[in-house]
């Protein structure tokens, strides 16, 4: 899966850093989302949706590869 | 359109007890889900009462924020003029203004902040449970732990003297409690705003290495300086930190100690300490009307279409409990994957600290039970005083021994 982060939308609750700290990062200055990989599988990708269900502000999605 | 006598109901209700939300709000969400109701204001919302609803209506940035539209929903008179009268916060802002005001904070509040911030917040409630045991039982945990766990934390996060504490205390006690008159409700607002208006003055004079000395030091970089603008970010700060986290801490303690079976997962394997904390965020939902909003063009949401000025409440508690989004949703269960309630709110105003506050309980259940294994009720939960007439709901008291 590919995840898109829409840094625009994004407002640095850091659920998705919360959900997979190996795959999500927030930038130091303001907390706005970082990705630390762009591709993720397995139980990865698993937390990746969670991440993009509680996301408040609907900055993250997934598609397939 | 006005309320009909048959669709009637006087908002807001209270808490039949703390476990459960009030009957009529269950029975809205399963018959009535997007209805208007009556408040003290005299105002006629919208409520919602279904997770979906809620989190669509939340994300939309059609419905606004902004505390200083006639028509957004206030629920008691005194509520309105305690905002408008001031300098609004970042609760009240809309975009554009949001979202950069909420990023010059952000940093402050972020996941790894939060946890850098763990040893000494570590330190502050082993500090509580010492003078705790050190003094007579029975003891108040309100006092001796609810209390100055978050307001010593949020302090020395914000640069604000802890000594202190009694006199803004006092005066945010007041603030949420619904009984309070509006004339002294301004008034405590008016008391709090110039405390920190004047702190922050001397702060501007010396930028302290602190959230509002760094604030000051960063605005002033963005050539954005704006003394009021802080005066607003601090007071929202320093009450959202004091009266939010204290009844989260109360309200588990007591679930903790009512329910040993619970009490005894999270002592034996503290890696599900965060996963009862979502579970006890979302069964309690202790803010219930912070999320308002006032639609600015027609809207539908759920299958209703809501006009342009018309005031929206979301009642996230009932969300909470929504069977759809929670299966079995009066069942405490630490185990089930709780993340997704609204105890936080949703959308581009969730709640800024909810990352500081998630640490603060983690820690406090975490030593709490590991140093007083045997902490008890020193009163029947039916006697305990809960906070029925506060906009924030918690206890004011709560007698353990040991």
């Amino acid at each position: 899966m590919r995840i898109n982060a829409d840094t625009d939308r994004c407002v640095g609750s850091g659920q998705c850093v919360l959900t997979e700290p190996d795959v999500f990062d927030q930038r130091e200055e303001d907390g706005i989302v970082r990705l630390l990989s762009q591709h993720v599988e397995g139980e990865q990708a698993e937390q990746a949706k969670i991440a993009a269900h509680v996301c408040p502000s609907g900055a993250l999605s997934l598609e397939e590869d | 359109m006005t309320v009909t006598d048959e669709s009637t109901v006087n908002f807001p209700l209270t808490r039949p007890g703390p476990y459960a939300p009030p009957e009529e709000y269950t029975r809205l969400r399963e018959e009535t889900p997007i209805t208007r109701v009556r408040t003290p204001s005299g105002g006629e919302p919208w409520v919602l009462t279904r997770h979906d609803d809620i989190r669509t209506m939340l994300a939309d940035p059609r419905f606004s924020s902004d505390r200083r539209n006639p028509d957004f929903p206030f629920l008691f008179e005194g509520q309105r003029r305690s905002v408008t009268e001031f300098r609004p916060s970042l609760i009240s802002m809309d975009p554009p203004q949001h979202g950069p005001a909420r990023r010059a904070v952000l940093g402050e509040f972020t996941v790894r902040r939060t946890q850098q911030l763990r040893p000494r917040i570590q330190q502050i409630v082993d500090e509580c449970i010492d003078d705790m045991l050190a003094g007579p039982k029975p003891a108040d945990l309100v006092t001796a732990l609810s209390l100055p766990v978050p307001s010593l934390v949020i302090c020395e996060l914000l640069g604000v003297p802890y000594a202190d504490h009694e006199f803004f205390q006092a005066r945010t006690t007041k603030m949420i409690k619904r009984t309070t008159p509006v004339e002294e409700r301004l008034q405590c607002v008016a008391d709090v705003r110039g405390y920190l208006s004047d702190l922050i003055k001397t702060k501007e004079a010396a930028p302290t290495d602190d959230l509002l000395g760094r604030q000051i030091s960063k605005q002033r970089e963005d050539g954005t300086e704006d003394h009021e603008e802080l005066v607003a970010l601090a007071f929202l700060l320093l009450l959202a930190g004091h009266e939010t986290t204290a009844n989260m801490i109360s309200l588990g303690t007591l679930t903790l100690i009512d329910k040993p079976e619970t009490r005894a997962a999270i002592v034996e394997d503290p890696s599900r300490t965060p996963g009862a904390i979502e579970e006890l965020l979302r069964y309690f939902t202790i803010v219930e009307t912070a999320t308002s909003r006032v639609a600015t063009a027609d809207i539908e949401v759920g299958g209703t279409l809501i006009r342009k000025g018309e005031g929206v409440v979301a009642i996230g508690s009932t969300a909470n409990r929504d069977p759809s989004a929670f299966p079995n949703p009066d069942e405490l269960d630490i185990e089930r994957g709780a993340r997704h309630h609204v105890a936080f709110g949703f959308g581009p105003h969730q709640c800024l600290g909810q990352n500081l506050a998630r640490a603060e309980l983690q820690i406090v259940f975490d030593t709490l039970f590991k140093r007083i294994p045997d902490l008890k009720l020193a009163a029947p939960i039916s006697e305990l005083p809960f906070k029925d007439d506060a906009n924030i709901y918690g206890l004011y008291a709560l007698p353990v021994t040991w």
